[in-house]
């Protein structure tokens, strides 16, 4: 690469001036103004960009919160009411903290969702796809350490019993959870520790999240249709198109989140955690948050420590693989009559497995659980590999504007209407 | 402005060519950044407003102080919004000094009855006007300055018998508090 400085075709002098020694003008223009997207997004393709502003929300209320916090066993239930009375918005930015938990869980439980139907995770994407992963893997660490802070009978219990899960790994196991908790049972040292990663963590998420853009940008964007653009034909200019379809999506996300924060702030919560936690007695029913419940369901429905354990890891670790579960060289479900439907069933199934793991651990319930984390796993390891070989997909169209612009879109007509705003 | 949306055909739009004209897109920009700032602003507004002081620190701004035990040339401190505050029964030869210093030889000028509510009880703010240091001067055997007061050993301020700046680097005279007589023997401070 030759040295000197970038040749910037930016015209404001000052902004130039630090555009031809670090270009991040020109590359932003590149990524995020002109940056060819396919043409055909429907509104699934925001939830990307709304994860990225409810972590950036999660980042800065957690910072405000972390100024009024105090991680010790003794104060830090009293230190979290204070917020909640006595600071200055507290009760604002704590409830937007909690419920923002929630949102960012539903936000990219959709995001996955999508990924899912449309097969974004195939070829050239699998590398993006498993940042996706581990980014939700993170995220889940994260909202578990958080759900300790307050240091209510729920994040003491739910401490317990997710640490205790380490304990069922062979010979090793004890010496482990000894290990993560500082201490013979869940208490300060865990606390401490828990809130120092908890604030660690987002900032390695937001790390793995610049991979993730950074690979999609290599790649370019799925669409509804799971074709590559052909020309230009078949792509938009990013702004003004998607930062406008964004900020439609975002206006939508934000009066959700507004419901939430300042109607029933504590619908999603659970009443016991406003209870200090006490090392003496366990609350007579728990539940992990709601976006753990699927995988608390399958870790409940197997009769064996190790097996329950490992299975619960394994729906995680499952997604992973995923790219190469799925050989069917069709993308979007859409033109897959039958993978179609089975996934459709693991989607309703996804959310009995979540019913079942609010449910007793007895009787019926177990045997739901057990059918359910039986078609979770089916639908990866057996559904998709088998699909792939038997499934007669429908005929692809020819191009993405072929599909979308009434009358065809032949490449010449098509590139005249394609960019009304390119010389904006 | 390739506006092909805008709408060309509006007579009082005109040309959307033209160099002075504001077609309906201005229009529609300056509405949304202005929506924009305002949101921004009202979403900050909490933020900044959660690093003020919370109603539990409010709550404990003010100190209550019992003189009866303060004996005349005695001065206690007490801890008032995390300061020291200086509650000093002055002697009649101290309030006399406060009293002859003309004004024009102060820094700061204040008469000595500006100073206090009632003549024996000065009360200030124990902290140095330079830099924030606790001056000396509350113990009798303390160093008490060229002026009978305090001296503030960071940088060698030289406080008199009303608290006032007499020699040194610090500006003004030691802050009264806002306080009030709550009977004879007790004030509340803040």
């Amino acid at each position: 690469m030759a040295s000197g400085l970038h040749d910037s075709t930016i015209q404001n002098p000052v902004i130039r001036w630090i555009d031809q020694r670090l270009p991040v003008f020109t590359m932003m223009q590149k990524e995020y103004g002109s940056f060819p997207t396919p043409r055909n997004f429907n509104y699934l393709w925001n939830f990307g960009a709304l994860a990225l502003i409810n972590l950036v929300i999660m980042i800065v209320t957690g910072i405000f919160l972390a100024m009024n916090y105090t991680a010790h066993t003794s104060m830090a239930f009293d230190s979290v009411e204070r917020i909640m009375r006595d600071v200055n918005y507290g009760w604002l930015i704590r409830y937007v903290h909690m419920n923002g938990a929630s949102m960012f869980f539903i936000v990219v439980m959709v995001h996955i969702w999508r990924n899912l139907y449309y097969g974004s995770y195939k070829a050239p994407r699998e590398l993006l796809w498993i940042f996706g992963v581990v980014i939700f893997l993170l995220m889940m660490a994260t909202a578990f350490m958080g759900y300790v802070l307050p240091w209510g009978q729920m994040s003491f219990w739910g401490a317990t019993v997710i640490t205790n899960l380490f304990s069922a790994i062979p010979l090793v196991g004890d010496s482990i959870v000894t290990l993560l908790w500082g201490g013979f049972s869940v208490d300060n040292p865990t606390l401490n520790r828990f809130f120092s990663l908890h604030y660690l963590l987002p900032f390695v998420i937001a790390g793995v999240v610049f991979l993730h853009v950074a690979t999609l940008h290599i790649t370019g964007s799925n669409n509804p249709l799971g074709i590559e653009p052909k020309g230009p034909q078949d792509t938009l200019p990013f702004h003004p198109y998607y930062t406008a379809k964004d900020s439609v999506g975002i206006i939508a996300y934000f009066i959700v989140f507004a419901v939430l924060v300042f109607f029933t702030p504590n619908y999603l919560g659970h009443t016991d955690n406003y209870i200090p936690a006490n090392p003496l007695v366990t609350p007579a029913h728990i539940v992990p948050e709601w976006y753990f419940l699927p995988f608390y369901a399958i870790l409940r429905a197997v009769p064996d420590k190790l097996g329950g354990v490992l299975l619960m890891f394994g729906a995680i670790a499952v997604l992973f693989v995923l790219p190469w579960l799925d050989r069917s060289p069709v993308r979007s479900m859409r033109f897959r009559p039958i993978a179609k439907w089975a996934l459709m069933l693991w989607g309703i199934n996804f959310f009995v497995l979540m019913w079942a793991g609010a449910m007793p651990a007895e009787g019926i319930y177990v045997t739901i659980a057990r059918l359910s984390t039986a078609y979770y796993f089916a639908y990866f390891l057996v559904i998709l590999p088998l699909l792939a070989k038997i499934e007669r997909p429908l005929p692809l169209p020819e191009s993405i504007s072929h599909a979308v612009l009434r009358g065809g879109g032949r490449l010449h007509g098509a590139a005249a209407t394609a960019k009304p705003m390119e010389k904006a | 402005m390739a506006d092909t949306l805008a709408p060309t055909s509006s007579p009082d739009m005109g040309d959307p060519h033209g160099p002075e004209q504001g077609t309906k897109r201005d229009f529609l920009k300056l509405v949304t950044g202005s929506f924009a700032a305002v949101g921004v602003g009202a979403i900050a507004w909490p933020f900044i407003a959660s690093m003020n002081p919370a109603k539990d620190v409010l709550a404990l701004a003010s100190t209550d102080v019992t003189l009866d035990h303060i004996a005349e040339g005695q001065a206690v401190t007490v801890m008032w919004r995390g300061k020291p505050v200086f509650v000093r029964h002055r002697t009649a030869q101290e309030i006399q000094e406060a009293k002859a210093v003309p004004l024009g030889e102060l820094r700061d000028p204040a008469p000595d009855q500006e100073r206090v509510q009632r003549e024996p009880w000065l009360v200030v703010v124990g902290v140095c006007t330079h830099l924030g240091c606790v001056p000396l001067g509350q113990k009798t055997t303390d160093p008490r300055g060229d002026f009978g007061g305090w001296f503030c050993p960071c940088h060698g301020s030289h406080y008199d018998t009303a608290g006032r700046i007499r020699r040194g680097p610090a500006p003004t005279n030691l802050a009264v508090p806002e306080y009030e007589f709550r009977s004879d023997t007790q004030i509340r401070i803040g």
